[in-house]
């Protein structure tokens, strides 16, 4: 039974205080909502909100002219340990937001939220906030999906890629045509400006190296399809699967690690298939001319303008404008991480979270979806290593495969036990641990199931004993047979 | 919403530092076609790609002509110089002389690895292993049994501080089968693969149809410039091959790229900075030039090759000129009077190895080193691998000079341990000239257990190429070139002065039986005991089972009556 604890504080700026408080200012209080994976899995999730009024340090900041610098101004206050919420309550009249505006979300891990309607109003509203900085129900679902019954999830909750404790993320140019096309991506500079602040936010999830490849003569797998009316070659979507294996066996594995591969693949078409438009399920013109494939990567589709004139000579020199790439292939990161931002009810808004690319309530989303995942896989891990052991008796356990069990075994209920109490940073961190170290006792080599053998074949070997001793008994049996049957005939012949 | 968020992200990041240097890279092509005196073809193909950049500082991550599986190995695992050549068949330097890169048959894998590196064991385990997978080689195979730390036959080919010879690991696999699935990734590894350029000959139901087949990858670091104040990282790509035209040509010798590989020339690859065939047209015996080459090539070129002069063909591929009269490029190659092929120039230095004595018990290895060369005496390198399922006595080592024992003045010998490590044995010889050689060794074989027998043990056990390095005293001065303008093949070795120049000879992998258990023995041991135990099972069974009871005697069996019958003919009363 797992529970997940959130320590949220709703502070109340003066003015904005509900009348129908059921206690005088500050109390705690604790909401908790079940979340229900399948018929034996459920977790809880608890909201321990505790409420206060604003010390004058907050009061001063809130008095800022815009959301953005009360924001700022209120950063340095809060409890900034990973997975706390700070609720700032302001009075309905208040022009820190926007006009129709009743909830803007930070950069940081705060949100205010405008007062009115009373105390149900407002608390309606804090569950819907502190559902969308922290988790919902879905995405823990989606977390635990290999525990849920098929189709009940949306096609979304798939396309997040597996917890680990790192990930490669390879950028690769592909130009099928080096004839005519010359080109030059200036990705080491792009990498530096625009991916790393992300991924050094990210670190604390997960350890990130970056590459880049170019790839030349790799070709897509779909000839595209000339269309006359714009005179240009389109992809549709439903040839898109059939894009990504030909140029996969081009891209080369990570032989030096283990980690999953994320591929951002921007393609260059040839001359003669330019210039190449990716089509939607309805037939329009995708914007982005990018697709991305779920737990694989994206690919982005860049055409080269045509030369004025034809006589131009080959190849062309082409450099690539990194700013246009590179805000798809991160939109595509964060959907790929689960960090799309869901459909909100207008009244929200959402601060854009600067030059990290990430807010800090995102971070935490990460965190807890990623903590739950671990301590799924730990004991999805042991359990099959536990099914191993039933069926082949005679397996021999290390002491450093059963030390590392144990090892998993304590992590992982340690993980349980720190997100039991809303400590979300040291509940990873212990989580992690346990998945490395049950992935370690299930992948020893002394564990190779095929190293035993099986008790059938035993069988097989000593049937040159068994047959001929058989043989007798089954005669004798034979016999015992006639002469019963015999016997039993007898006294009908006596009659 | 996210789409929006990250381009308000990179507006506001417009301005940053300015980029960092990555550092060119270059690559270059070529092809040697040279006609061997016996009638065949040797192809030997060069792909080197230069990066001028360090791979080893691991900040480099930006690929661009050099594969990133090789560089991220390079850089992961502390590698100073690689070496991977695998192999199918036997280079004969006797019959076709010195090769331009020789290996021997099966996989060998060298590496030199940084200084830096601690556990050098455990990297070239790791090694071995990735190579084994993106070669789709047996290369995992690779263990202490049959890794060696030679000690003078391999020194770094590349720039190098010290030569300290615990960061090199040397193993040979000989029963390495080499063919398509090892071809196509390291294909795969060329920035046009076999799309454009050289490379579409590579077709690889030609290369296998062949009497011998080579590929090999070496990186090395090597200077950038004349001054070689920085290093830029060289991976050499090489796949010879030797086209029995003769046989296949119903006795002609004439050959053409197309009835070799199945295909013509069309382009060069639009990568290359370099793309150029050779053909090999040195006139033999100083007479008359006896072949025809068609097209007329772009140049002719003369080099100093192994201490031979040699008169090269050259067609530059990039020369627009090359493709303006056909759209393809097919080279032929006619001999205008039929050659004798009875006089054979033999290689100054070449090797045989065979192993002899009866019995599974003992036996000897004898390898014959000859030198040619009409009055310079040279050292050589003779490097022994041996498993430590042959148990060398060294009191046994002989070598003998033209009748009189040659002392060698080096000897490095480290003993086998049983399924620990092989025999390592290296000698410094020196070759008198006009000489041969001969080296034994005794050895008794041992037995194994019956778990460590390969999959059809009577097919016998390979004992890998032993390896020949010499510094061989060249006909001719050579004089010194410019490593950066010369062709590929000329400039892998580095040669030391212009008297004599490094030759690596492989002699041949050695096949040897092991006495080799029945393997079907405990089956038939278990069958056996099982039918003895099954019939005395049942006899017993029997025993305490049936129930006895007196039976009246009757008219009695054939015999009784039988007897009767004689009894009454002797007029006895019957029993």
């Amino acid at each position: 039974q797992v529970r997940l604890a959130v320590p949220v504080a709703v502070v109340f700026a003066p003015g904005s205080v509900p009348g129908d408080l059921p206690r005088p200012l500050p109390f705690r209080d604790v909401e908790e909502m079940e979340i229900s994976v399948n018929v034996r899995t459920s977790v809880t999730s608890q909201y321990e909100m505790v409420y206060r009024g604003t010390t004058a340090q907050e009061e001063a900041a809130l008095d800022a002219a815009t959301a953005r610098e009360a924001d700022a101004a209120l950063h340095p206050l809060q409890d900034s340990s990973l997975g706390s919420l700070t609720v700032y309550v302001v009075p309905e009249t208040s022009s820190l937001l926007p006009q129709g505006i009743s909830v803007y979300v930070g950069k940081h891990r705060s949100a205010l939220v405008r007062a009115g309607g009373g105390l149900a109003a407002l608390r309606m509203r804090l569950r819907q906030l502190t559902q969308v900085m922290s988790f919902t129900a879905s995405s823990i679902a989606s977390v635990l999906s290999d525990r849920v019954p098929d189709g009940q999830l949306g096609p979304d909750t798939r396309r997040h890629l597996k917890s680990s404790l790192g990930y490669e993320i390879t950028f690769s140019l592909l130009n099928p045509d080096p004839k005519s096309h010359a080109v030059h991506w200036d990705i080491e500079d792009a990498v530096n400006r625009y991916v790393q602040p992300v991924l050094d936010k990210l670190s604390l999830v997960a350890n990130f190296s970056v590459d880049s490849q170019i790839l030349y003569y790799a070709v897509l797998g779909v000839t595209p399809r000339f269309d006359k009316e714009s005179s240009s070659f389109l992809l549709s979507a439903h040839s898109l699967p059939h894009v990504i294996n030909p140029v996969e066996a081009r891209l080369g594995s990570s032989a030096a690690s283990l980690y999953p591969v994320l591929n951002f693949l921007l393609y260059v078409p040839e001359r003669s298939h330019s210039p190449l438009y990716i089509q939607d399920k309805d037939g329009a013109p995708v914007n982005t001319n990018a697709f991305h494939s779920p737990r694989w990567g994206g690919i982005m589709v860049y055409n080269v303008e045509a030369p004025a004139s034809p006589q131009a000579s080959l190849p062309l020199h082409v450099d690539v404008d990194m700013v246009r790439v590179m805000e798809v292939f991160l939109a595509q990161l964060r959907l790929l991480f689960g960090l799309s931002r869901e459909e909100l009810p207008p009244e929200f808004l959402l601060e854009s979270p600067g030059n990290e690319g990430l807010a800090d309530w995102e971070l935490d989303r990460l965190l807890w979806a990623h903590t739950m995942e671990n301590i799924a896989t730990v004991s999805t891990t042991l359990t099959s290593l536990a099914q191993l052991l039933d069926k082949i008796g005679n397996i021999v356990i290390k002491d450093d495969v059963a030390s590392e069990v144990y090892q998993a075994v304590a992590s992982a209920q340690n993980a349980v036990a720190e997100l039991a109490v809303g400590h979300l940073h040291l509940a990873f961190q212990a989580s992690k641990k346990a998945v490395t170290s049950s992935e370690r006792a299930f992948f020893d080599p002394s564990l190779l199931h095929l190293l035993y053998f099986p008790d059938d074949q035993k069988f097989a070997i000593y049937i040159p004993l068994f047959l001929p001793m058989a043989v007798p008994i089954l005669l004798s049996l034979a016999k015992i047979v006639r002469e019963t049957r015999q016997r039993k005939k007898e006294p009908t012949k006596m009659d | 919403g996210g789409m929006l968020a990250a381009a308000a992200l990179l507006v506001l990041l417009a301005a940053g530092p300015g980029r960092a240097d990555t550092g060119r890279d270059t690559l270059r092509e070529e092809l040697l076609l040279s006609p061997l005196p016996a009638g065949d073809v040797a192809a030997t193909f060069q792909f080197r790609t230069r990066w001028d950049a360090d791979l080893q500082r691991g900040a480099v991550s930006h690929y661009r002509l050099f594969p990133k599986a090789l560089g991220r190995l390079v850089a992961a695992l502390g590698v100073r110089e690689l070496h991977l050549a695998l192999t199918q068949g036997f280079w004969r330097t006797r019959t076709w002389g010195q090769p331009p890169l020789q290996a021997p048959a099966g996989a060998e894998l060298w590496v030199w690895f940084q200084p830096t590196v601690t556990d050098v064991d455990k990297a070239w385990k790791e090694l071995s292993n990735i190579l084994s997978g993106i070669f789709c080689a047996s290369l995992n195979f690779i263990d202490s049994t049959n890794t060696v730390t030679p000690t003078a036959s391999f020194k770094p080919l590349g720039l190098a501080n010290g030569t300290d010879h615990h960061l090199l690991r040397y193993a040979v696999l000989p029963r390495e089968v080499v063919c398509t699935e090892n071809l196509t990734p390291w294909k795969k590894l060329l920035p046009c693969g076999s799309k454009a350029g050289l490379a579409v000959l590579l077709k690889a139901e030609r290369l296998f149809h062949s009497s011998y087949h080579s590929q090999a990858v070496h990186i090395r670091p090597v200077c950038r410039d004349a001054s070689c104040l920085a290093v830029s990282w060289e991976l050499r790509q090489t796949l010879t091959v030797v086209f029995d035209t003769f046989s296949s040509g119903q006795g002609k010798k004439d050959w053409s790229l197309f009835k070799m590989f199945s295909r013509t020339l069309t382009d060069a690859c639009p990568l290359a900075s370099e793309s150029k065939v050779y053909v090999d047209i040195s006139p033999k015996n100083k007479e008359k030039e006896l072949l025809e080459v068609t097209p007329a090539p772009t140049s002719v070129l003369e080099a100093v090759v192994q201490g031979d002069k040699r008169t090269y063909a050259a067609y530059d591929l990039l020369s627009p000129s090359l493709f303006n009269t056909s759209r393809s490029l097919n080279v032929q190659l006619k001999w205008k009077r039929p050659q004798d092929s009875s006089e054979l120039p033999t290689p100054i230095l070449h090797a045989h190895r065979y192993v002899s004595g009866y019995g599974l018990q003992t036996g000897e290895i004898s390898t014959l080193v000859y030198n040619t060369h009409p009055y310079r005496a040279f050292p050589v390198v003779l490097l022994e691998t041996v498993p430590w399922y042959l148990r060398l006595y060294v009191h046994t080592l002989t070598i003998i000079t033209k009748g009189k024992e040659n002392k060698p003045s080096y000897i490095h010998y480290q003993p086998a341990q049983d399924r620990r490590r092989p025999h390592l044995l290296e000698m410094l010889i020196q070759l008198p000239a006009n000489s041969v050689t001969k080296i034994t060794i005794q050895f008794e074989r041992a037995l194994l257990k019956w778990t460590e027998y390969p999959p059809d043990p009577n097919h016998g056990f390979y004992i890998s190429s032993s390896v020949l390095s010499a510094l061989v005293p060249s006909v001719i001065a050579m004089k010194d070139v410019d490593v950066e303008q010369s062709p590929l093949f000329t400039s892998l070795f580095p040669s030391s002065d212009g008297s004599s120049y490094f030759v690596r000879l492989y002699t041949e992998p050695l096949l040897v039986n092991l006495p080799t258990p029945d393997f079907s023995m405990p089956y038939n041991v278990i069958c056996l005991t099982c039918t003895v135990v099954a019939v005395c099972y049942g006899s017993f069974y029997n025993l305490l089972t049936r129930t006895f009871h007196m039976e009246e005697p009757s008219r009695g069996g054939l015999a009784k009556r039988l007897a009767n019958v004689i009894r009454k003919f002797r007029g006895v009363p019957p029993l």
